[in-house]
């Protein structure tokens, strides 16, 4: 695996000045994965943050090729390209491998792009798709995805007197991509960066469908200081609500067992999109949280078939 | 050069296998399928190089050949109605992007009520989208148009998307005897294609599909515009190029009987067929009856289609959809704009017609023509054949 210093001279796939905000998760996810590389990269986007932030014309942050074509068809689009690049390696119009990857947030991924994502991966398509979840429509002001976690606050699934947030729980798109039966499927949180970075170098060296569901903190959306991002992306994966694992050819296997498991609060409590859940009244939600949290976590581990380790 | 029995499906499946995209990708559906079907047989059996991608939806399957064209392939789809109305998102940034896709495109009526057979509907309703459409009147049209709209669409004065269509079952699935090229003279007519930019060019990397706000929105609209303005001097050198050939002659219309006619009709696609037996039957009878077929819709060959219209005393425009409007249907409403400026203009009726693929038959256009001998006694709007 490349260090942190070797990655270093590597060239960096988004310069900076982009638009993203302070504190923004995706720009590291983005840089982590293009830079785990050592071909070169070709791009596709989903309409989204990343779109959005990185590309107003007549400006661009890619240093490297770079598509947008709509909201719900990064896969798709991915799957073109990828087909014209196997078309002109057979013609010998292109020599050497180039690696095709497509970003989407979680809207793009768990909702309106998850037909797209799932036929080109059951069509086999040598890409990596990387999902960077913030866990709700950032982009247009926190409208609810598949990916909100119950009772967490959006705009369109609001905590109100009578309701406390989302009511059904996120879900599982990365056990739904492993129920595809892919060569490498990884859940991964910009918090575990060195982790991240091995995921990468591990689907760009396995040829095939891969993808990857990365958890994003969006301090705005989760409404938390900017600096707390890695901090809150880490506390995910401490506290079980978002562990970290890889599923190699159907071999489910953890990335990392905390230690000490942290309760959800200790993670809930940092963001304001569950501030309503610390109001009094609430301590029985916060309670079946924590069961859904615990139960998830036991089905994970046996998934598993083992302890897992520390990375 | 070879003649041999096709159906326009068939036909334009042979047109695909000679110009060996690629990149296909396709979903299946009625009637449109067989396009698709043939297609990838060729593709199992090694007669073409393409890369095919056997897509879940027709929205994925413009999607991927968006990224397969932006990558520079020569790229081809085909598909029929409900299949285009679910590309329709994807249309205008295909020809946004300034990309040469080429569409098989099957004319069939839009849900709803759902239907499988021919009428005009869904290609009408994506007439806005920066896409050169190519009517084609039989199977042998369906074959030619193919080959040209390759060159025409890649042209890089143009580079923009063309979808060539047939009419659903009635040419799609009816045989016909066609004269088809040589597989090396296809090679040679079509060329190379162009590649100015591709987001496979690792060396030189470019941002394609950026957000583009109010200060450039416009002007890279307007471009589609100018560009679109550039497509018919393009078809017609294509066209000569391809009368060299074949011996076969196209423009942006054709004109049957028309230079001396009192009583015209103006209609596309397969209808055109049976309207040239009525005009020949009427001219027996010493009726001075004729037709003007509009092969390409978009761009709207208005000026031509003005000068040939302005001398005849009476029109019936033939639209195998509606509007909605309550004004006529889209062929009608562009020839009626088309004539504002000329200072003799013609009587002009509209009939809309053929609706979920009901049948037009020879007695329902001499109904339009004897109609039109009286014109001024009938609403200037028509419902052929539908029971009020």
């Amino acid at each position: 695996m490349a260090t942190l210093k070797e990655l270093s001279y590597r060239k960096d796939p988004l310069t900076g000045g982009h638009r993203a905000c302070a504190g923004c998760g995706f720009p590291q996810i983005v840089r982590a994965i293009l830079m785990a590389s050592k071909d070169p990269v070709v791009v596709t986007c989903a309409t989204g943050c990343l779109e959005v932030t990185s590309t107003i014309f007549p400006y661009s942050a890619w240093t490297v090729p770079f598509l947008h074509n709509a909201f719900e068809n990064a896969a798709a689009t991915a799957s073109g390209m990828e087909a014209a690049l196997t078309a002109f390696k057979k013609k010998g119009k292109i020599k050497g491998n180039v690696n095709v990857v497509a970003f989407g947030g979680d809207g793009g991924t768990y909702d309106i792009g998850l037909q797209a994502l799932s036929g080109a991966m059951e069509r086999g398509h040598n890409i990596l798709y990387v999902c960077y979840n913030n866990e709700a429509y950032m982009n247009t002001g926190v409208q609810r995805s598949g990916a909100t976690p119950r009772a967490a606050n959006t705009t369109t699934e609001p905590a109100g007197k009578v309701k406390s947030g989302k009511m059904r729980p996120r879900k599982d798109l990365t056990g739904i991509m492993a129920a595809h039966n892919l060569p490498y499927v990884a859940q991964a949180s910009v918090g575990y960066y060195m982790d991240l970075i091995r995921k990468a170098e591990k689907a760009f060296a396995t040829p095939g469908p891969k993808f990857m569901n990365v958890l994003q903190p969006c301090r705005l959306g989760w409404a938390y200081k900017p600096e707390l991002t890695f901090e809150i992306a880490r506390l995910a994966v401490q506290t079980c609500t978002w562990p970290i694992y890889e599923v190699e050819n159907g071999k489910w296997k953890l990335s990392m067992k905390p230690k000490d498991k942290k309760p959800i609060t200790e993670f809930l409590k940092l963001q304001d999109r569950f501030r309503h859940l610390f109001r009094p009244g609430n301590e029985k939600l916060l309670e079946d949280l924590q069961a859904e949290t615990d139960k998830n976590w036991e089905t994970l581990l046996e998934r598993c078939g083992a302890q897992g380790g520390m990375v | 050069m070879q003649i041999v029995a096709k159906t326009g499906n068939e036909a334009m499946a042979e047109a695909m296998r000679q110009i060996n995209p690629d990149v296909v990708a396709a979903y299946p559906i009625t009637p449109a399928t067989e396009v698709v079907m043939i297609f990838a047989q060729y593709v199992a059996d090694g007669l073409v190089d393409t890369e095919y991608i056997p897509v879940e939806s027709e929205h994925s399957a413009m999607s991927a050949c968006v990224g397969a064209s932006a990558a520079g392939g020569r790229v081809m789809t085909g598909t029929s109605s409900q299949g285009l109305a679910l590309m329709y998102e994807i249309l205008p940034i295909a020809s946004a992007l300034r990309l040469p896709i080429i569409m098989a495109e099957v004319n069939r009526a839009l849900s709803g009520p759902i239907n499988i057979h021919c009428d005009h509907s869904d290609t009408m309703a994506a007439r806005d989208f920066g896409w050169i459409q190519i009517f084609s009147e039989n199977a042998q049209e369906a074959y030619d148009n193919m080959l040209q709209a390759v060159r025409i669409a890649e042209n890089t004065k143009v580079n923009l998307p063309a979808m060539v269509t047939t009419d659903g079952f009635i040419i799609s699935h009816c045989m016909e005897n066609i004269k088809i090229l040589e597989d090396q003279e296809v090679k040679d007519f079509i060329g190379e294609k162009k590649v100015p930019v591709s987001v496979l060019d690792t060396d030189h990397p470019v941002t394609i599909g950026a957000l583009d706000l109010q200060d450039y929105y416009f002007e890279h609209k307007r471009q589609i515009v100018d560009a679109m303005g550039k497509v018919a001097p393009v078809i017609l050198e294509v066209a000569e190029e391809f009368a060299k050939k074949t011996g076969r002659k196209y423009g942006l219309i054709e004109e049957y009987k028309l230079a001396d006619a009192e009583f015209a009709i103006v209609a596309l696609g397969s209808t055109c067929g049976t309207a040239k037996v009525v005009i020949d039957e009427l001219r027996a009878k010493g009726i001075k009856a004729g037709m003007l077929k509009i092969r390409v819709f978009r761009p709207f060959p208005a000026e031509i289609i003005a000068e040939k219209l302005s001398p005849i005393s009476a029109i019936a425009v033939m639209d195998r959809s509606d509007s909605y409007n309550t004004q006529g249907g889209p062929v009608f409403t562009e020839i009626r704009s088309a004539l504002y400026d000329k200072g003799k203009k013609p009587k002009i009726v509209n009939y809309i017609y053929g609706l979920g693929g009901r049948d037009i038959m020879q007695e329902d256009l001499l109904s339009v023509f004897n109609d039109l001998k009286n014109v001024g006694n009938q609403p200037q709007i028509n419902y052929l054949g539908v029971r009020e």
